[in-house]
């Protein structure tokens, strides 16, 4: 269960959202660009700190403004693919592949190097450079270095609005592979009506800084359809 | 070339072992003022930034003069680090590397600065949410991608301690062996009879060495630059 009630000031624009959502399969923030969709998932990874509110993820609390709690990123374990991928370029893909991986405890890493690129078919790639691979290779990577941190909840901001439709067919497959396989909840953020229906257990709905909608698929976007 | 006389190559081993030294011992200082003028906002800052760029625009010989009040035997540094360590900075060699690294200061705050405002800092970001703190940030991402800027800055800042004069003669004098580096011994033999010979060597060594490390650091910095595009 991913529980959020949260507010936060950006210049004029202001954030204040509550929400509680299921965090079995995937969970999509979907709405217009600029209605929070990045603060919101900033907010839950500890990159953007809240005003005020709390954030709680199955019970444990990430942040609390009344009892000041406030877990630094590095300690919430939550993967974060970011829509640019943000690959460690001093890095060669398998560099990149175990920065997150070698930072788990050993006890904890339920998944593995060898289980990702199989999964992710980036075996070719791991000598390379993140400078020297495609669009749709760097996502992928970026999406295996995600999960090697073995996160409780991963994070995923529009991971394929970079890529052209072509990539986009080519790596939407691997994240209902995470869901299916792996059973990690995913937060998917995405703007792409065709995206969330493909993919989404539960939508947000998101529009200017609030949540207006909260359901299924079909209840939040046959509503707003209509 | 024609053969270099013992005197001269001593001038050259103490000027490449000042030279070294002043780098060496002044990077770690060089990395937090970069590193604080870059990153922090803190009351004073305007102040550190001046200080920093200070030995650029005030008289070399001033600069040493100063050195001269706050390290020499009766200045306030100076007795501390002798009643404390035993150590005389005042007319030794590292005295010269300290004068150097004063005067080399800026050229190498600056180039590690630009180098540190130019880290994406989205990449230190994700870093975090991959598990490192902060310090593992630094060390893992940001220094690394760094790497070009504390190389430039390095190579600049040993070029200019090479260079030095003003500072160096006024704090540490001209004494053979302990702190007649190229400069200093270049001056000496013009201000001799029959020293231009031995003078004109001396400097042609001087444009040869910081061509050299001009040279190197390029190469390096290309090698580097290649290795982070991919």
């Amino acid at each position: 269960m991913l529980e959020v009630r949260a507010k936060h000031r950006l210049g004029v624009f202001q954030l204040d959202v509550e929400l509680v959502a299921p965090t079995g399969g995937i969970v999509a923030l979907f709405g217009r660009s600029g209605a929070g969709k990045t603060s919101l998932v900033n907010m839950l990874a500890g990159l953007l700190r809240p005003t005020e509110g709390r954030i709680a993820l199955n019970g444990t609390v990430l942040f609390d403004s009344a009892a000041r709690i406030d877990l630094p990123p590095e300690r919430r374990r939550l993967g974060y693919v970011f829509q640019e991928g943000r690959l460690f370029p001093h890095l060669d893909v398998r560099g990149n592949l175990l920065y997150g991986f070698r930072r788990v405890p050993a006890a904890e890493r339920a998944i593995r190097l060898e289980q990702i690129v199989e999964l992710l078919d980036i075996g070719p790639l791991l000598r390379r450079r993140p400078g020297s691979l495609s669009g749709g290779e760097k996502q992928r990577v970026a999406i295996g270095r995600a999960l090697l941190a073995n996160p409780r909840l991963l994070l995923m901001d529009e991971p394929l609005a970079s890529l052209d439709a072509t990539r986009k067919a080519e790596i939407l497959p691997f994240i209902e592979q995470l869901r299916d396989k792996l059973r990690l909840p995913i937060v998917y953020v995405s703007h792409d009506m065709g995206e969330i229906v493909r993919l989404a257990d539960t939508v947000v709905l998101l529009a200017d800084g609030r949540v207006t909608a909260i359901g299924s698929a079909e209840q939040v976007l046959g509503r707003q359809g209509a | 070339m024609p053969q270099l006389s013992e005197l001269e190559i001593e001038a050259l081993r103490l000027s490449l072992r000042v030279a070294c030294w002043s780098v060496a011992g002044s990077l770690p200082f060089g990395l937090l003022a970069a590193w604080l003028l870059a990153r922090r906002r803190f009351p004073g800052k305007v102040l550190l930034d001046a200080l920093v760029h200070l030995p650029l625009v005030v008289p070399p010989v001033v600069i040493g003069y100063a050195l001269l009040l706050l390290f020499g035997r009766n200045g306030p540094v100076g007795a501390w680090l002798y009643d404390t360590f035993g150590i005389t900075v005042a007319f030794t060699w590292q005295g010269a590397a300290l004068a150097s690294a004063v005067m080399a200061f800026p050229l190498m705050v600056r180039a590690m600065r630009l180098s540190l405002e130019a880290v994406d800092r989205k990449l230190e970001a994700a870093a975090r949410t991959l598990g490192a703190a902060p310090a593992d940030v630094f060390f893992t991402v940001t220094l690394p991608l760094m790497a070009p800027g504390i190389l430039a800055g390095a190579v600049l800042a040993f070029a200019r301690s090479l260079g030095e004069f003003g500072a160096t003669i006024t704090f540490v004098s001209n004494i053979p062996g302990e702190t007649r580096t190229l400069p200093i011994a270049i001056y000496s033999l013009t201000q001799t009879p029959g020293g231009e010979a031995a003078a004109l060597r001396l400097a042609i060594l001087s444009v040869l060495l910081a061509l050299a490390a001009l040279l190197a650091s390029e190469l390096l910095a290309r090698g580097i630059q290649a290795r982070l595009r991919g």
